[in-house]
C-alpha cells in the first residue's frame, strides 16, 4: 500500500545521514574533546569567583561568555547543530532573538521610568528610586 | 489502515518528524527558562544593597553538580554514538552511567535543599538580622509556627556572619561558605519570641532572592526527573524495538538526548548566575 | 536496502479490529475526530462565556435590580455571598468578567479558530494522511478539556472563580480570596498551565506537520493561504505561551507559597502589612502576561484571516489576490507581534524612550494586516460572487474587521491612550476584532466546511436569518460603547458607571437620542456635553446595549438549531466537491476515512486555480 506521504522509493535518501557508522567512530572523539572542553570551561568559571575580578561589570561579562562558550560547543557538537539542516537554525535564531527582545525591553523599561519628583531632569537611576516604588 | 510511523528524513528538510518537533519544544523551553532569567535579573537589579543575599550556595558541591550533569551529557551523545554503530551491548552500558548522573544530580540538589530548609534567618524588632540554625534542626519553620507551637523562646545556633556583611567569600578559605556548615557551631542562644519580627527558612518566602531561586532550579530539576525517567524507560525497555525497529528506536534516544542535553544547558547558565554571580 | 518508512505491520501480525468507543471518540488520535472534539467542546465554551456576558450585563442595564428567573438559579448554586436575592454581587459581577475573558480567549476562540479548523482543515489540504504526532494531537485536546473542567469548576469553589480580571494583574491575584486556602484564582492558573501546555503541544504539532508531512509537489508557496496562517499562529504560541507558563509559576507561589514575585515592599491590606518578603515587582507580571497577551490577539486574529481567504477565493471564483503579498504580511505580522506588547502599559510610568519604541512598532504592524484586508478587498473585484451564507459572514468580515483594526490605531498612541485607557473605547475596539471579526469568519468556515464533514448541507436560508440578525445585533452592542469610552465610561465597573453619572447632570432622554448610531452622534452634536463628566446619558445607553446584546444570543438559536438539526436530517451532497473548490481537502470521500485520502496525492499546480482560461469547469483541483 503506497504511503502517500512519501515520494516514491526511488528517490535515496540524501546526505542528510552526516552520520554513517564510520563518520560516528570520528565523531566520538570530538566529543570527548568537547568533554574535556566543558570541563575546563567549568573549572575556569570557578576559578574566577575565587579569584576575585574587581569589575562587576568584567567578571560578568567574562563568565557569561564562558557559559556560551560552554553551551555553544554542547549545542554544535553534542546536539549536532554544526550538521543540522537551515530549517533548525532559522527556528533558534527567531527564538533566540525574541527571548533576547524579551529580556532587554523588560529591563530598559525599567530603567527609563521617570522618577517621581523631578521627571523633567531625567530618569532615574537604579538605587535612589524610593524603596517602595512600584518597579 | 494504520497511520504508520516514518522514520526516514524528509528529503528537502533533512530531518526525520521527531527531530523537528523536539528542537521546536526545545524553543519554546528557551522562552520558558529565558522568561525566568529575565525576571531573576529584573528582581535581582531591583532589590536594594542588602536584600539580596550573596554567598548562601555553597560552590563546591554545585561545580561537583555541574561537572556531574556535563558527563552525563557527554555519555547520552555517546550512548547514541553505539547504536549509530550498532552496538547495542555498549549504549546499554553508557546509557546507565547517564542514568546514574542523573539520579547523583538530583540526590545532590536534594541535599542542597535541606540543608536551605534546615538554615533560618530572624529579623527581630530592633532591626538586628541573625542566620543559623535552630536546635533539634528542624524544617520549614515560620514566625507563624512559633505561635502555633506556643513557643516563648527560641534555641539558636548563630552563623559567624550574616551574608550582608562585609563580603565573606574573600575571607574564606575556599571550599567554606559563609552561610554553610561548619565544625562546631557556636553555642545556642536564646531569642525571646518576643524580640523576633520575623522567622523564616532559607525557603522561597524568604526573599525574592529564594523565590527565584528555588523556582529555577526545581523546574530544572524537574526536568531532570522527566529527561531521567524517559531515558531510563528507553534503557530498559528498548531492546524490543531496537530488534524490530532500530532506526526508529535510535532516533527515539536521539530525540531524548537532544532534550537532555538542553537540560545540560540551561545548567551551564544557571550555575554561574546563581552560584557565582 | 533501505525501506522508505518502517510499517507496523512489517515486523508482526496487526489485527484491524474495529476500533471500540473509547477509542474512537474519547481517546482518537485521527486529526479530524479531534478537530471535531475541539469543535464541539470550543463552541459549547463559546456559548457559556456569551451567557456569562448576557448576565453582566443585566447587572450593568438595571444595577441592583434581581436577575429574573436565572437569578434565583445562581443563588442557589453559588450561595448568597456572591448572588443574594438573586442580585449579582459586586464581586460575582468581576467573577463573571474575568471568565468571560479567560473562556472566551482562552477556551473557545483559540481552540476553535487555531485547533478545531486547524486539525480538521490543514492536513488535508497539504495532502497528509495525519498530523505528525497523531497521540501528542490527542494529549494537546485532553489537556485543553480538562483545563477546562478545572476552569468551570472554579465557579464552585470557596470564594468563587478568579475575580482578578482575564489579566490576573498581581498584587490582586494574589490579595484575592487570599482567606481561603484553595481559591479561584489558584484554580484558574491551574488551569491556565493546562491550557498552555495544551496549545504548547498542539503548535509543536502543526509545525511539524506543514513543514514535514506536506505530499509531494506541495511546495510552501503552493499552500493554502490558511495553512499559511495557521503555520504562523502556530509559532506565536510556541514562543509566547512559555513566558506566561513561567509568571503563572511564579504567581502562584506568590498565592500560595507566600512568595513576592510580584507583590512589592509595604504592601497594607485591610490595615495590616501583608506577610511577606516583598521586594517583588507587579510590572513583571505584567511585563510577562502581556508577551504572551499580544502574539495571543494575533492568534485570534490570523486563522479567522485564513478561513476568509478560503471562503472568499471559492465564492468569487478568482485566485486570491496578491498571494505573495499576503504570506509576507502573515510573516511580518508573525515577527512584529513579539515586540508591541507594553502598548498594553503605557499607563504604568513608562519612561519617552521606551514608550516611543513600542508606539512605533504598533504603528508599524497595523501596515501588513492593512495589506492583508485590502488584498482581500481587491480580490472581490471581477469575481463572479456566488452569496452562500459563508461568504455573507466573510463579506461581513471585512468592514467589521476593518472598524476593529482602525479603531485601534489611536490606541497604539499613548497620547490618546491617556484618554482612552481602560475605558469602553477599548471593549468596543477588541470586540469588534474579534466578535463581528473572529466569530463572523469561524461561522463562514463552519457553514463552508459542514459539508465535507458530515455529507450534509446546513440549511441556507436559516443561515442568511442568522447571518442578518447577527450582523445587526453585533453592531447595535459594540458601536455605543466607542461614544461611552470617548466620554469617559470605564471597564469593569459593576453598576455600567451608574454611581460615576449620578454626580453628572440630567440625562438626555428624548427618543432619537437612542436611534442606533445616529442617536449618540446627534447627542453629541445637540448637547455638546461637557467631557469631564459622563452625563447620563451615556449610561443609560447600557440598556439599549443590553438589550441587543439579549437579541444577538436570541440569534444564534436558528444557528445552534440548524447545525444539529444538519447533522442528521440536511439536504445531502450529491458531489464530494460540492462548492467546486479547488483544494485539496474537497478532493477526498465524505467523510474523509482515516488516512484522508483513497488515492496518492501530489500537488501540481497553485491552489486556487479558478476560471482558468480554457478550462472547461471553472476550477482544477490542485492535484489535478
Amino acid at each position: 500500500m503506497a504511503s502517500p506521504i512519501h515520494s516514491p522509493a526511488a528517490t535515496p535518501p540524501t546526505t542528510a545521514h552526516a552520520h554513517d557508522a564510520h563518520d560516528v567512530k570520528k565523531d566520538v572523539k570530538k566529543y570527548l574533546i568537547v568533554f574535556a572542553a566543558l570541563l575546563v570551561g567549568t573549572i575556569l568559571t570557578v576559578g574566577m569567583y575565587y579569584v576575585h575580578i574587581p569589575s562587576l561589570v568584567i567578571t560578568i561579562t567574562v563568565a557569561l561568555f564562558i557559559a556560551t562558550v560552554k553551551a555553544a560547543l554542547v549545542a554544535g557538537f553534542f546536539m549536532h547543530l554544526i550538521s543540522e539542516r537551515k530549517a533548525i537554525y532559522s527556528v533558534l535564531l527567531a527564538t533566540a532573538f525574541f527571548f533576547a527582545a524579551m529580556m532587554y525591553l523588560i529591563l530598559w523599561h525599567r530603567a527609563d521610568i521617570p522618577s517621581k519628583s523631578n521627571w523633567w531632569e531625567g530618569n532615574i537611576t537604579k538605587k535612589e528610586g524610593p524603596r517602595n516604588a512600584i518597579r | 489502515m494504520d497511520i504508520p510511523y516514518t522514520v526516514e528524513p524528509r528529503p528537502d528538510t533533512g530531518l526525520y518528524n521527531a527531530k523537528v518537533g523536539i528542537w521546536l519544544f526545545l524553543a519554546s523551553e528557551v522562552m520558558l527558562f529565558g522568561a525566568l532569567f529575565s525576571s531573576y535579573i529584573l528582581l535581582r537589579v531591583g532589590a536594594m544593597g542588602d536584600n539580596w543575599p550573596h554567598g548562601l550556595l555553597n560552590i563546591p558541591i554545585g561545580t561537583f553538580n555541574t561537572a556531574v550533569l556535563i558527563t552525563s551529557s557527554v555519555t547520552v551523545v555517546l550512548a547514541w554514538a553505539s547504536l549509530k554503530m550498532g552496538n547495542f551491548a555498549r549504549f546499554r552500558k553508557i546509557q546507565s552511567i547517564t542514568i546514574l548522573c542523573a539520579l547523583g544530580f538530583l540526590g545532590i540538589k536534594s541535599v542542597e535543599y535541606k540543608d536551605k530548609f534546615t538554615h533560618y534567618e530572624i529579623w527581630k524588632k530592633d532591626g538586628a538580622r541573625m542566620t543559623g540554625h535552630i536546635e533539634g534542626n528542624p524544617w520549614f519553620w515560620n514566625t507563624a509556627t512559633l505561635d502555633a507551637k506556643n513557643l516563648q523562646s527560641v534555641k539558636f545556633h548563630p552563623d559567624p556572619h550574616h551574608y550582608a556583611e562585609a563580603k565573606p567569600k574573600h575571607k574564606e578559605a575556599a571550599g567554606a561558605p559563609a552561610a554553610g556548615h561548619e565544625e562546631g557551631h557556636p553555642a545556642a542562644i536564646d531569642i525571646p519570641r518576643a524580640d523576633i519580627k520575623r522567622l523564616s527558612a532559607y525557603v522561597p518566602s524568604h526573599s525574592t532572592y529564594f523565590g527565584i531561586y528555588f523556582t529555577l532550579t526545581a523546574l530544572h530539576a524537574l526536568h531532570v526527573l522527566g529527561g531521567a525517567i524517559v531515558i531510563f524507560y528507553l534503557w530498559a525497555f528498548g531492546s524490543k524495538m531496537w530488534r524490530t525497529q532500530p532506526i526508529r528506536f535510535t532516533n527515539r534516544i536521539e530525540v531524548s538526548g537532544l532534550f537532555w542535553h538542553f537540560v545540560d544547558l540551561v545548567w551551564i547558565f544557571l550555575f554561574p548566575v546563581l552560584y557565582l554571580l | 536496502m533501505q525501506t522508505t518508512h518502517t510499517h507496523v505491520h512489517g515486523a508482526h501480525e496487526v489485527h484491524h479490529h474495529p476500533p471500540g468507543f473509547l477509542t474512537k471518540y474519547i481517546f482518537s488520535t485521527d486529526h479530524k475526530m479531534i478537530g471535531i472534539q475541539y469543535g464541539v467542546t470550543g463552541l459549547f465554551f463559546l456559548l457559556f462565556g456569551f451567557l456569562l456576558m448576557a448576565l453582566m450585563r443585566w447587572q450593568m442595564a438595571y444595577p441592583g435590580q434581581p436577575i429574573p428567573i436565572v437569578g434565583q438559579l445562581l443563588l442557589a448554586l453559588l450561595g448568597p455571598e456572591q448572588a443574594a436575592g438573586g442580585v449579582m454581587q459586586p464581586d460575582l459581577y468581576n467573577v463573571f468578567g474575568a471568565m468571560h475573558g479567560t473562556i472566551m480567549v482562552f477556551l473557545a476562540i483559540v481552540p476553535l479558530a487555531f485547533a478545531a479548523f486547524g486539525n480538521y482543515v490543514v492536513p488535508l489540504q497539504i495532502g497528509a494522511i495525519d498530523m505528525a504526532f497523531p497521540r501528542v494531537n490527542m494529549a494537546s485536546y485532553h489537556c485543553y478539556f480538562w483545563g477546562g473542567v478545572v476552569m468551570f469548576a472554579s465557579f464552585f469553589v470557596p470564594g468563587g472563580a478568579a475575580k482578578a480580571g482575564w489579566t490576573s494583574y498581581s498584587p490582586l491575584a494574589t490579595i484575592t480570596d487570599a482567606g481561603f486556602a484553595v481559591n479561584g484564582q489558584t484554580f484558574w492558573i491551574l488551569g491556565m498551565v493546562l491550557l498552555i501546555t495544551s496549545s504548547l503541544l498542539g503548535a509543536v504539532n502543526f509545525i511539524a506537520t506543514i513543514i514535514q508531512c506536506r505530499a509531494p509537489g506541495m511546495t510552501w508557496m503552493r499552500m493554502p493561504f490558511f495553512v499559511w496562517a495557521e503555520f504562523v499562529t502556530a509559532f506565536l504560541l510556541l514562543l509566547a505561551f512559555p513566558p506566561l507558563e513561567a509568571a503563572a509559576v511564579m504567581q502562584l507561589m506568590d498565592n500560595i507559597a507566600d512568595t513576592s514575585f510580584f507583590l512589592p515592599s509595604g504592601l497594607v491590606v485591610g490595615g495590616n502589612p501583608l506577610d511577606v518578603s516583598g521586594g517583588g515587582s507587579p510590572l513583571l507580571w505584567q511585563h510577562l502576561f502581556w508577551f504572551l497577551g499580544h502574539p495571543e490577539v494575533y492568534v485570534l486574529i490570523l486563522p479567522a484571516m485564513g478561513i476568509v481567504a478560503e471562503v472568499i477565493t471559492n465564492n468569487t471564483r478568482k485566485p486570491i489576490w496578491g498571494y505573495k503579498s499576503l504570506v509576507y504580511s502573515l510573516l511580518a505580522i508573525g515577527f512584529l507581534s513579539f515586540i508591541v506588547w507594553a502598548h498594553h502599559m503605557y499607563l504604568t510610568g513608562m519612561g519617552t524612550k521606551i514608550s516611543t519604541f513600542f508606539q512605533t512598532t504598533t504603528m508599524i504592524i497595523s501596515i501588513p494586516s492593512v495589506i492583508i484586508l485590502t488584498c482581500f478587498f481587491i480580490s472581490l473585484w471581477g469575481g463572479s460572487i456566488r452569496f452562500n451564507t459563508q461568504m455573507l459572514f466573510v463579506l461581513a468580515f471585512l468592514p467589521m474587521f476593518g472598524i476593529g483594526g482602525l479603531t485601534g490605531l489611536p490606541l497604539g498612541l499613548n497620547y490618546a491612550v491617556l484618554h482612552l485607557h481602560d475605558t469602553y473605547y477599548v471593549i468596543a475596539h477588541f470586540h469588534y476584532v474579534v466578535a463581528p471579526g473572529t466569530i463572523f469568519a469561524l461561522f463562514a468556515g463552519i457553514y463552508h466546511w459542514f459539508p465535507k464533514i458530515t455529507g450534509r448541507f446546513m440549511n441556507e436560508f436559516w443561515g442568511k436569518v442568522h447571518f442578518v440578525l447577527s450582523l445587526i445585533f453585533m453592531n447595535l452592542v459594540f458601536q455605543p460603547m466607542f461614544g461611552q469610552g470617548f466620554a469617559g465610561v470605564n471597564r469593569r465597573m459593576y453598576d455600567g458607571g451608574a454611581t460615576y453619572a449620578g454626580a453628572a447632570g440630567p440625562m438626555e432622554a428624548e427618543w432619537w437620542a437612542h436611534i442606533p448610531f445616529i442617536g449618540p452622534v446627534l447627542y453629541v452634536m445637540k448637547a455638546a456635553p461637557d467631557t469631564a463628566t459622563v452625563p447620563h446619558y451615556w449610561i443609560d445607553l447600557n440598556k439599549d446595549i443590553s438589550h441587543a446584546a439579549w437579541a444577538l444570543g436570541l440569534s444564534q438559536i436558528p444557528f445552534i438549531l440548524n447545525f444539529f438539526i444538519s447533522i442528521w436530517r440536511g439536504r445531502k451532497i450529491t458531489s464530494d466537491n460540492p462548492w467546486q473548490a479547488t483544494t485539496l481537502e474537497w478532493q477526498t470521500p465524505t467523510p474523509p476515512p482515516h488516512g484522508n485520502f483513497d488515492k496518492h496525492i501530489e500537488a501540481h499546480r497553485g491552489p486556487y486555480e479558478y476560471s482558468v482560461p480554457g478550462t472547461q469547469p471553472d476550477f482544477v483541483p490542485q492535484n489535478q
